[in-house]
Protein backbone atom coordinates (compact mmCIF):
# COMPACT_ATOMS: atom_id res chain seq x y z
CA UNK A 1 0.00 0.00 0.00
CA UNK A 2 0.84 3.40 -0.16
CA UNK A 3 3.16 5.79 2.23
CA UNK A 4 3.11 6.17 5.73
CA UNK A 5 0.46 9.30 5.83
CA UNK A 6 -1.99 7.50 3.26
CA UNK A 7 -1.56 4.23 5.80
CA UNK A 8 -2.42 6.65 8.82
CA UNK A 9 -5.17 8.74 7.52
CA UNK A 10 -7.04 4.89 6.19
CA UNK A 11 -6.29 3.78 9.60
CA UNK A 12 -7.96 6.93 11.00
CA UNK A 13 -10.55 7.13 8.42
CA UNK A 14 -11.86 2.98 9.53
CA UNK A 15 -11.88 4.28 13.07
CA UNK A 16 -14.24 6.82 11.88
CA UNK A 17 -16.28 4.60 9.79
CA UNK A 18 -16.28 2.00 12.52
CA UNK A 19 -17.46 4.20 15.37
CA UNK A 20 -20.19 5.61 13.67
CA UNK A 21 -21.43 2.83 12.24
CA UNK A 22 -21.89 1.02 15.87
CA UNK A 23 -23.20 4.67 17.15
CA UNK A 24 -25.68 3.83 14.25
CA UNK A 25 -25.83 -0.20 15.31
CA UNK A 26 -26.31 0.54 19.29
CA UNK A 27 -30.02 0.12 20.12
CA UNK A 28 -29.93 -3.29 17.41
CA UNK A 29 -26.50 -4.40 19.49
CA UNK A 30 -27.94 -3.82 22.73
CA UNK A 31 -31.42 -5.97 21.14
CA UNK A 32 -29.06 -8.56 20.56
CA UNK A 33 -27.61 -8.82 23.55
CA UNK A 34 -30.57 -8.33 26.14
CA UNK A 35 -31.64 -11.60 24.80
CA UNK A 36 -29.15 -13.59 26.11
CA UNK A 37 -26.43 -11.32 27.27
CA UNK A 38 -26.62 -8.18 30.09
CA UNK A 39 -27.98 -5.64 27.54
CA UNK A 40 -24.48 -3.28 27.08
CA UNK A 41 -22.89 -4.49 23.94
CA UNK A 42 -24.32 -1.94 21.73
CA UNK A 43 -23.69 0.73 24.38
CA UNK A 44 -19.95 -0.75 25.32
CA UNK A 45 -18.87 -0.93 21.40
CA UNK A 46 -20.30 2.52 21.07
CA UNK A 47 -18.49 4.37 24.12
CA UNK A 48 -15.46 2.54 23.07
CA UNK A 49 -15.30 2.85 19.40
CA UNK A 50 -16.44 6.80 19.98
CA UNK A 51 -13.62 7.40 22.69
CA UNK A 52 -11.23 6.33 20.34
CA UNK A 53 -12.62 8.50 17.44
CA UNK A 54 -12.40 11.16 19.55
CA UNK A 55 -8.50 10.89 19.94
CA UNK A 56 -8.17 11.54 16.22
CA UNK A 57 -6.09 14.75 16.57
CA UNK A 58 -3.92 12.78 19.33
CA UNK A 59 -3.47 9.96 16.22
CA UNK A 60 -2.17 11.95 13.67
CA UNK A 61 1.49 12.46 14.39
CA UNK A 62 1.66 8.73 14.82
CA UNK A 63 2.91 5.93 12.76
CA UNK A 64 0.00 3.34 11.77
CA UNK A 65 0.74 0.74 13.96
CA UNK A 66 1.16 3.20 16.78
CA UNK A 67 -2.46 4.02 16.01
CA UNK A 68 -3.82 0.89 15.46
CA UNK A 69 -2.27 0.12 19.45
CA UNK A 70 -3.50 3.40 20.78
CA UNK A 71 -7.19 2.38 19.81
CA UNK A 72 -6.87 -0.87 21.41
CA UNK A 73 -5.43 0.45 24.63
CA UNK A 74 -8.59 3.09 24.50
CA UNK A 75 -11.13 0.18 24.11
CA UNK A 76 -9.51 -1.60 26.65
CA UNK A 77 -10.02 1.37 29.49
CA UNK A 78 -13.44 2.00 27.75
CA UNK A 79 -15.62 -0.86 26.50
CA UNK A 80 -15.69 -2.65 29.73
CA UNK A 81 -17.07 -6.29 30.54
CA UNK A 82 -15.30 -9.28 28.55
CA UNK A 83 -15.54 -7.14 24.94
CA UNK A 84 -12.77 -4.79 26.44
CA UNK A 85 -9.90 -7.06 26.59
CA UNK A 86 -11.13 -9.18 23.37
CA UNK A 87 -11.63 -6.50 21.17
CA UNK A 88 -8.76 -4.01 22.60
CA UNK A 89 -6.34 -6.36 24.12
CA UNK A 90 -6.21 -8.62 20.44
CA UNK A 91 -6.07 -5.10 18.58
CA UNK A 92 -3.28 -4.10 20.90
CA UNK A 93 -1.75 -7.38 20.64
CA UNK A 94 -1.72 -7.58 16.77
CA UNK A 95 -0.67 -4.02 16.10
CA UNK A 96 2.76 -5.26 16.11
CA UNK A 97 2.64 -7.25 12.97
CA UNK A 98 1.94 -3.59 11.23
CA UNK A 99 5.37 -2.33 12.79
CA UNK A 100 6.77 -2.20 8.89
CA UNK A 101 3.35 -0.73 7.57
CA UNK A 102 0.22 -2.21 6.27
CA UNK A 103 0.76 -4.32 3.22
CA UNK A 104 -1.26 -7.45 2.02
CA UNK A 105 1.45 -10.03 3.99
CA UNK A 106 1.25 -7.48 7.72
CA UNK A 107 -2.71 -7.42 7.50
CA UNK A 108 -2.76 -11.05 7.14
CA UNK A 109 -0.49 -11.27 10.02
CA UNK A 110 -2.34 -9.12 11.64
CA UNK A 111 -5.45 -10.67 11.41
CA UNK A 112 -4.24 -14.03 12.15
CA UNK A 113 -2.48 -12.47 15.32
CA UNK A 114 -6.02 -10.89 16.15
CA UNK A 115 -7.51 -13.90 16.40
CA UNK A 116 -4.95 -16.23 17.78
CA UNK A 117 -5.44 -13.53 20.86
CA UNK A 118 -8.96 -13.92 20.90
CA UNK A 119 -9.32 -17.44 21.00
CA UNK A 120 -6.30 -18.08 23.41
CA UNK A 121 -8.45 -15.29 25.62
CA UNK A 122 -11.46 -15.77 25.50
CA UNK A 123 -11.24 -19.74 25.14
CA UNK A 124 -14.04 -20.28 22.46
CA UNK A 125 -14.14 -22.45 18.97
CA UNK A 126 -15.94 -22.07 16.27
CA UNK A 127 -19.77 -23.37 16.99
CA UNK A 128 -19.11 -21.79 20.78
CA UNK A 129 -21.48 -18.89 19.47
CA UNK A 130 -19.17 -16.22 20.36
CA UNK A 131 -17.04 -13.58 17.82
CA UNK A 132 -15.32 -16.39 16.96
CA UNK A 133 -17.43 -17.75 14.37
CA UNK A 134 -17.69 -14.74 12.20
CA UNK A 135 -13.56 -13.95 13.08
CA UNK A 136 -12.33 -17.67 11.96
CA UNK A 137 -13.98 -17.76 8.53
CA UNK A 138 -13.22 -14.35 7.81
CA UNK A 139 -9.67 -14.50 8.48
CA UNK A 140 -8.90 -18.00 7.07
CA UNK A 141 -10.71 -16.87 3.79
CA UNK A 142 -8.56 -13.56 4.06
CA UNK A 143 -5.27 -15.22 4.45
CA UNK A 144 -6.11 -18.01 1.75
CA UNK A 145 -7.43 -15.57 -0.84
CA UNK A 146 -4.19 -13.28 -0.74
CA UNK A 147 -1.34 -15.98 0.01
CA UNK A 148 -3.19 -19.28 -1.99
CA UNK A 149 -5.40 -17.54 -4.62
CA UNK A 150 -3.51 -14.87 -4.78
CA UNK A 151 -5.91 -12.28 -4.95
CA UNK A 152 -6.13 -8.52 -4.55
CA UNK A 153 -6.52 -7.43 -0.48
CA UNK A 154 -9.59 -5.59 -1.69
CA UNK A 155 -11.04 -8.65 -3.04
CA UNK A 156 -9.69 -11.04 -0.25
CA UNK A 157 -11.36 -8.61 2.14
CA UNK A 158 -14.78 -8.64 0.83
CA UNK A 159 -14.89 -12.27 0.43
CA UNK A 160 -13.23 -12.09 4.09
CA UNK A 161 -16.55 -10.18 5.18
CA UNK A 162 -19.14 -12.48 2.82
CA UNK A 163 -17.29 -15.06 5.19
CA UNK A 164 -18.09 -13.42 8.41
CA UNK A 165 -22.02 -12.54 7.72
CA UNK A 166 -21.93 -16.87 6.41
CA UNK A 167 -20.73 -16.98 9.86
CA UNK A 168 -23.06 -14.71 12.20
CA UNK A 169 -26.00 -16.34 10.71
CA UNK A 170 -24.79 -20.11 12.00
CA UNK A 171 -24.62 -18.58 15.59
CA UNK A 172 -28.18 -18.33 15.39
CA UNK A 173 -28.96 -22.21 15.66
CA UNK A 174 -26.04 -22.56 18.47
CA UNK A 175 -26.29 -22.80 21.67
CA UNK A 176 -23.99 -20.61 23.81
CA UNK A 177 -20.76 -22.19 25.27
CA UNK A 178 -19.32 -19.25 26.77
CA UNK A 179 -19.77 -16.29 28.39
CA UNK A 180 -22.67 -15.12 29.89
CA UNK A 181 -25.37 -16.45 27.38
CA UNK A 182 -24.22 -19.93 28.21
CA UNK A 183 -25.71 -19.40 31.47
CA UNK A 184 -28.56 -19.66 29.49
CA UNK A 185 -28.09 -23.21 28.41
CA UNK A 186 -30.54 -23.90 25.64
CA UNK A 187 -32.50 -20.99 25.84
CA UNK A 188 -29.72 -19.73 23.81
CA UNK A 189 -30.48 -21.14 20.81
CA UNK A 190 -32.31 -19.01 18.25
CA UNK A 191 -31.08 -15.85 18.85
CA UNK A 192 -27.76 -14.22 16.87
CA UNK A 193 -24.89 -13.57 18.86
CA UNK A 194 -24.10 -10.26 19.57
CA UNK A 195 -20.13 -10.03 19.29
CA UNK A 196 -20.45 -12.09 16.40
CA UNK A 197 -22.85 -9.64 14.92
CA UNK A 198 -20.43 -6.31 16.17
CA UNK A 199 -17.68 -8.16 14.62
CA UNK A 200 -19.54 -8.10 11.48
CA UNK A 201 -20.30 -4.77 11.36
CA UNK A 202 -16.28 -3.89 11.81
CA UNK A 203 -14.95 -5.87 8.83
CA UNK A 204 -17.41 -4.37 6.52
CA UNK A 205 -16.25 -0.59 7.76
CA UNK A 206 -12.77 -2.22 6.98
CA UNK A 207 -14.08 -2.99 3.57
CA UNK A 208 -15.80 0.07 2.87
CA UNK A 209 -12.74 2.06 4.08
CA UNK A 210 -10.62 0.07 2.17
CA UNK A 211 -12.82 0.63 -1.15
CA UNK A 212 -12.16 3.99 -0.88
CA UNK A 213 -8.57 3.48 -0.81
CA UNK A 214 -7.51 0.51 -3.18
CA UNK A 215 -9.95 2.43 -6.18
CA UNK A 216 -12.90 0.63 -6.40
CA UNK A 217 -16.07 -1.17 -4.86
CA UNK A 218 -16.34 -4.74 -4.94
CA UNK A 219 -19.68 -6.91 -5.34
CA UNK A 220 -20.18 -8.44 -2.57
CA UNK A 221 -22.01 -12.39 -2.42
CA UNK A 222 -25.06 -12.71 -3.69
CA UNK A 223 -25.88 -14.96 -0.61
CA UNK A 224 -25.15 -12.07 1.42
CA UNK A 225 -27.04 -8.72 1.74
CA UNK A 226 -29.17 -8.10 4.96
CA UNK A 227 -28.56 -11.83 6.69
CA UNK A 228 -26.68 -10.19 9.53
CA UNK A 229 -30.36 -8.53 10.85
CA UNK A 230 -32.75 -11.49 9.77
CA UNK A 231 -34.17 -11.89 13.43
CA UNK A 232 -35.29 -8.56 13.72
CA UNK B 1 5.73 -10.07 51.11
CA UNK B 2 3.66 -11.36 48.59
CA UNK B 3 0.64 -9.22 47.66
CA UNK B 4 -2.95 -10.54 46.79
CA UNK B 5 -5.57 -8.52 44.70
CA UNK B 6 -9.17 -9.64 45.12
CA UNK B 7 -11.31 -8.87 41.61
CA UNK B 8 -15.27 -9.20 41.95
CA UNK B 9 -17.65 -7.83 39.61
CA UNK B 10 -18.91 -5.91 42.55
CA UNK B 11 -16.99 -3.18 44.84
CA UNK B 12 -18.36 -4.20 47.75
CA UNK B 13 -17.64 -7.74 47.28
CA UNK B 14 -13.93 -7.09 46.40
CA UNK B 15 -13.57 -5.43 49.96
CA UNK B 16 -15.50 -7.75 52.21
CA UNK B 17 -13.64 -10.34 50.95
CA UNK B 18 -10.40 -8.32 51.77
CA UNK B 19 -11.85 -7.50 55.13
CA UNK B 20 -12.95 -11.35 56.11
CA UNK B 21 -9.16 -12.41 54.90
CA UNK B 22 -7.29 -9.37 56.92
CA UNK B 23 -9.69 -10.51 60.06
CA UNK B 24 -9.28 -14.46 59.60
CA UNK B 25 -5.98 -14.53 58.21
CA UNK B 26 -3.82 -12.06 59.76
CA UNK B 27 -3.45 -8.16 59.62
CA UNK B 28 -0.10 -8.13 58.28
CA UNK B 29 -1.42 -9.55 54.67
CA UNK B 30 -1.24 -7.11 51.91
CA UNK B 31 -4.57 -7.03 50.39
CA UNK B 32 -5.93 -4.88 47.54
CA UNK B 33 -9.23 -5.05 46.35
CA UNK B 34 -9.89 -4.16 42.96
CA UNK B 35 -13.92 -4.71 42.37
CA UNK B 36 -16.38 -2.53 39.94
CA UNK B 37 -15.72 -0.53 37.04
CA UNK B 38 -16.34 2.85 36.49
CA UNK B 39 -20.55 2.06 35.42
CA UNK B 40 -20.61 -0.19 38.95
CA UNK B 41 -21.10 -4.21 38.53
CA UNK B 42 -18.16 -5.38 36.39
CA UNK B 43 -14.26 -5.22 36.11
CA UNK B 44 -11.94 -3.16 34.64
CA UNK B 45 -8.43 -3.79 33.67
CA UNK B 46 -6.51 -0.42 34.24
CA UNK B 47 -8.63 -0.75 38.36
CA UNK B 48 -6.66 -3.97 38.80
CA UNK B 49 -3.45 -3.16 36.76
CA UNK B 50 -3.32 -0.22 39.80
CA UNK B 51 -3.99 -2.61 42.68
CA UNK B 52 -1.58 -4.90 41.26
CA UNK B 53 1.37 -2.45 41.27
CA UNK B 54 -0.26 -1.39 44.57
CA UNK B 55 -0.39 -4.30 46.27
CA UNK B 56 3.63 -5.24 44.94
CA UNK B 57 6.67 -4.27 47.02
CA UNK B 58 8.99 -6.61 45.18
CA UNK B 59 8.32 -9.80 45.74
CA UNK B 60 4.87 -10.66 43.66
CA UNK B 61 1.23 -10.73 43.20
CA UNK B 62 -1.61 -13.53 43.73
CA UNK B 63 -4.64 -12.32 42.19
CA UNK B 64 -7.65 -13.63 43.00
CA UNK B 65 -10.96 -13.58 40.83
CA UNK B 66 -14.91 -14.34 40.71
CA UNK B 67 -16.27 -14.93 36.98
CA UNK B 68 -15.83 -14.16 33.15
CA UNK B 69 -14.73 -11.42 32.53
CA UNK B 70 -12.89 -10.62 35.63
CA UNK B 71 -10.45 -13.78 34.72
CA UNK B 72 -9.94 -11.77 31.25
CA UNK B 73 -9.29 -8.31 32.76
CA UNK B 74 -6.88 -9.79 35.15
CA UNK B 75 -4.79 -11.03 32.47
CA UNK B 76 -4.86 -8.41 30.97
CA UNK B 77 -4.00 -6.08 33.93
CA UNK B 78 -1.05 -8.74 34.54
CA UNK B 79 0.16 -7.94 31.06
CA UNK B 80 -0.05 -4.82 31.55
CA UNK B 81 1.97 -4.48 34.71
CA UNK B 82 4.82 -5.39 33.05
CA UNK B 83 7.25 -5.10 35.76
CA UNK B 84 5.22 -7.05 38.56
CA UNK B 85 5.19 -10.52 38.80
CA UNK B 86 1.39 -11.96 39.05
CA UNK B 87 -0.15 -15.02 38.65
CA UNK B 88 -3.79 -15.57 38.63
CA UNK B 89 -5.06 -18.27 41.27
CA UNK B 90 -7.88 -20.65 40.02
CA UNK B 91 -9.73 -20.84 43.48
CA UNK B 92 -12.87 -19.82 44.33
CA UNK B 93 -12.29 -15.50 45.61
CA UNK B 94 -13.40 -15.93 49.15
CA UNK B 95 -12.15 -19.13 50.60
CA UNK B 96 -8.66 -18.80 48.41
CA UNK B 97 -8.01 -15.11 49.53
CA UNK B 98 -8.14 -16.21 53.05
CA UNK B 99 -6.12 -19.45 52.43
CA UNK B 100 -3.64 -16.71 50.35
CA UNK B 101 -3.66 -14.17 53.00
CA UNK B 102 -2.53 -16.97 56.27
CA UNK B 103 0.07 -18.22 53.78
CA UNK B 104 1.77 -14.86 52.33
CA UNK B 105 2.18 -13.97 56.06
CA UNK B 106 4.61 -17.25 56.47
CA UNK B 107 8.39 -16.05 56.26
CA UNK B 108 8.84 -18.69 54.35
CA UNK B 109 5.86 -17.72 51.77
CA UNK B 110 6.29 -17.56 47.60
CA UNK B 111 4.51 -16.89 44.78
CA UNK B 112 4.07 -20.51 44.27
CA UNK B 113 3.42 -21.43 47.47
CA UNK B 114 0.68 -18.98 47.89
CA UNK B 115 -1.15 -19.83 44.63
CA UNK B 116 -0.71 -23.32 45.88
CA UNK B 117 -2.57 -22.43 49.12
CA UNK B 118 -5.49 -20.46 47.94
CA UNK B 119 -5.77 -23.21 44.78
CA UNK B 120 -6.02 -25.73 48.00
CA UNK B 121 -9.48 -23.61 49.06
CA UNK B 122 -10.78 -25.80 45.82
CA UNK B 123 -11.51 -28.64 47.64
CA UNK B 124 -13.23 -27.41 50.66
CA UNK B 125 -16.30 -28.76 51.50
CA UNK B 126 -19.16 -27.19 53.55
CA UNK B 127 -20.95 -30.16 54.67
CA UNK B 128 -19.83 -33.84 55.22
Amino acid sequence: MADVETQRDAVLDALDNVAARLAEEKGYLTDLDSAIGDADHGANMQRGFGEAAEKREAFAEMDPDEVVKNVGTTLISNVGGASGPLYGGSIMFASQELEDGITAETSVAFAEAYLDKVKDRGGAEVGSKTMVDALVPAVHTYKKSIEQDDLPPLTALAKAVDAAERGVEFTVPLKALKGRSSFLDWRSVGHQDPGATSTLFILEELLATAEEYLDGAIDRDAHAGDAARRDE
Amino acid sequence: MIGLVVVSHSAKAAEGIADVAEQMGGGNARIVPAGGDEDGIGTSPDRIREGIEEADDGDGVVVLVDLGSAVMNAELAIEMAMDVDAIIADAPILEGTLNAAVETTSPKATLDSVVERATDARDYRKLN
